[in-house]
């Protein structure tokens, strides 16, 4: 996994709420058995009309936003499945952070997975960075994990949360099995001590 | 002794460590396996050397991609899902794991229905799967959760999962059920209460009579769609009615074994005190049978309402309801009985159980579907399910009605197969998502329960399915 350090790029506004998984990677797309090669796909339906022609409406496909790195986005972004072709669709396009007041779990959890970083704000912040977003490709977000912290094109910054587990394996872009895998022992002992308590598992 | 909520008691009795930063190495008992979110995964273990950590622990079964017509015993004709299920099959034999169930074995069937059906779920479980809807398995008091496909291959070769406790969640349904009311409209009219997002960062304890009235497949309905209401997994205690559904399946424990673990099950139980960071509760008597009119499914209203305007809303949900209506192809104020259909759905993981079955079939006994339909199939969730609605009878009720009758699947509940609608075409459905394109680019979705989509079948229009027989009584 890429790690995540500092990004400085264009974000694209997307104020839509619910932004669901199935809008984020349509579900014909789910057939592959790689994990690369989908940003081409990702927003599909709103991205292309159906004789597969850009939809000039729709905002990554504007000049400003084709190279954007970074989506505000409106709340509860990723709901819906649990398929991870949507983050590895986020990223093949170039999508390296979301902001957004809310994301669905399983999506969240799958954004640290693969070099995303999940970014959860209040919505008055949220507000402040979507219209510095519609500014166009010359107002570039800036976004420091270690610091925490997202900068607006004019300077404003807005501190996030975010755990400390999760923020150690961005970072460093670490295999959390590779981590696990270290506490066989106490996988182990949890084993031998659930199979006297729980046998009939 | 401090007072535990059902959550806390799985929870607790799973983890395998917990570091200073809050994140918990939690122990999965059972982990259901499907051809669309492996592949990877099982290519992620090859490529780092790993194996299966617990191959006996590990259940197999083809089902998104699957035809649910009668001649895939040929085989499947597309390409790509031909490919994925060939890599299920043969990451099953390179990995070695025993619990598999083909595409043609009778046993195989959506795997949230096959894991409870086999005897595989269990109370006091933990249970994820690479599936959103693994929540259905928390029906039987277990804790049940869809994961990404890293997390399946983390699963894959540790049998654990890093996770950080989720917050308790209650929703108690109290009073008594109207007629025509079924646990799929408690579940919508629930997302409808708590938002799509209400129940992020949660696990959801259903609760309250209503909830102990409900069959095991009511249960697993309502627990299937916690995840639409944003919750990490919902759950409903054990009780007299899940040990009977439990007792004797296949992999169910038996004997002594069976006496040692209803002895816990029956533990499994929220404390007096135990601590919800959000409660609902819920009259009964407030729910109807309802149907989604939007692209979402907190899009609910009971179906004596009309089409809502964006007005009525406020925040980012105006121009999310604008959006919805178009894509509908909806009018703000039109009476949702008035609105036509051209296809209906039964099936699912939601409501492709026996009793989901039964319902529809009681609408349809003796009717025909509207000659409006282009499209009204029947999607048993397992062969299984299939059979037994065969020995019932039930598949020549549907027959003769107009339906078409087939193999286990996901189907059309999310059109990774060959069962897909065109644009703009309008259906009933028992599925769990409305989103945009859920069913086919630019088709429109109504969810709602099997006895609803049966009624709208007859009528060709979204129909109260009370008000049916008073409907054919004035004809």
């Amino acid at each position: 996994m890429e790690k995540f350090t500092t990004l400085t790029g264009i974000a694209a506004p997307m104020p839509l709420i619910n932004i669901d998984t199935d809008m984020i990677l349509p579900k014909q797309f789910l057939k592959t058995i790689k994990r690369s090669g989908l940003g081409v796909s990702a927003f599909f339906e709103m991205r292309y009309d159906t004789d597969g022609n850009e939809n000039p409406d729709f905002v990554l496909n504007k000049p400003a936003y084709r190279e954007a790195q970074i989506l505000v986005a409106g709340d509860n972004f990723g709901t819906g499945s649990s398929r991870e072709h949507a983050p590895w669709a986020l990223l093949d396009f170039g999508i390296r952070c979301v902001i957004s007041t809310s994301f669905a779990d399983i999506f969240y959890n799958n954004c640290f997975k693969n070099g995303i970083l999940p970014v959860v704000v209040t919505p008055e912040q949220l507000e402040l960075l979507m219209s510095d977003a519609e500014k166009g490709a010359n107002a570039r977000i800036s976004i420091d994990l270690e610091a925490q912290t997202v900068m607006s094109s004019d300077g404003a910054v807005v501190e996030f949360d975010i755990d400390p587990f999760r923020k150690h394996c961005l970072l460093n872009g670490l295999d959390d099995i590779g981590l696990s895998l270290e506490k066989s022992d106490a996988i182990d002992a949890f084993e031998s001590q659930a199979d006297v308590a729980r046998p009939w598992v | 002794m401090v007072a535990k909520t059902l959550y806390d008691k799985i929870w607790d009795a799973h983890v395998v460590n917990t570091s200073d930063d809050g994140m918990s190495l939690l122990y999965i008992d059972r982990h259901f396996v499907h051809e669309v979110t492996s592949p990877q995964a099982f290519e992620g273990l090859a490529m780092a050397g790993r194996k299966v950590r617990a191959p006996e622990k590990t259940v197999v079964v083809p089902d998104h991609n699957v035809p649910t017509t009668w001649d895939r015993v040929n085989g499947i004709e597309n390409e790509e899902g031909r490919i994925q299920v060939e890599a299920l099959h043969a990451n099953v034999k390179a990995f070695n794991l025993p619990n598999y169930y083909e595409m043609n074995d009778i046993r195989q069937g959506i795997v949230h229905i096959v894991g409870p059906e086999q005897g595989w779920t269990l109370p006091g479980m933990t249970i994820v799967c690479g599936d959103s809807h693994t929540p259905t398995h928390g029906a039987f008091g277990a804790l049940a959760h869809g994961i990404g496909t890293s997390e399946v291959e983390h699963v894959l070769a540790t049998q654990t999962l890093i996770q950080k406790k989720a917050k308790n969640m209650k929703v108690e349904v109290t009073g008594q059920l109207r007629p025509g009311v079924t646990a799929k409209d408690i579940a919508l009219h629930v997302i409808g209460v708590t938002g799509t997002g209400g129940g992020t960062g949660h696990v959801i304890e259903y609760c309250g009579e209503v909830i102990e009235g409900l069959s095991m497949e009511g249960r697993m309905t309502i627990c299937n769609l916690a995840i639409e209401g944003g919750a990490r997994a919902g759950m409903i205690a054990p009780d007299q009615t899940t040990f009977d559904y439990v007792r004797g399946r296949t992999h169910a424990p038996k004997g002594a074994m069976w006496e040692a673990a209803l002895t816990w099950w029956k533990t499994l139980r929220s404390d007096e005190g135990g601590h919800f960071d959000k409660v609902f509760e819920i009259d009964a008597a407030d729910i109807a049978p309802v149907v989604t009119w939007g692209t979402s499914p907190e899009d609910v209203l009971p179906i004596t309402g009309a089409v809502p305007a964006p007005e009525d809303f406020e925040g980012g949900k105006v121009a999310a309801a604008e959006r919805s209506l178009d894509y509908m192809g909806l009018e703000p104020g039109t009476p949702l009985q008035e609105i036509e259909i051209d296809a209906v759905f039964l099936g699912s993981c939601t409501n492709g159980r026996i009793e989901d079955l039964r319902a529809a079939a009681a609408v349809l006994k003796g009717r025909r579907i509207s000659d409006r339909l282009s499209t009204a199939i029947v999607v048993p969730g397992s062969g299984l399910v299939r059979l037994q609605a065969e020995e019932e009878g039930l598949a020549e009720i549907f027959k003769e009605a107009g339906f078409e009758w087939r193999l286990a699947g996901c189907s059309m509940c999310l059109g990774m197969n060959p069962d897909q609608l065109g644009p703009e075409v309008r259906c009933a459905s028992t599925s769990n998502r409305n989103f945009e394109g859920r069913q086919g680019r630019g088709s429109r979705t109504h969810l709602m329960s099997p006895a609803m989509a049966a009624a709208a079948a007859v009528t060709g229009r979204l129909t109260d399915v009370r008000e049916l027989s008073e409907l054919e009584a004035a004809e």
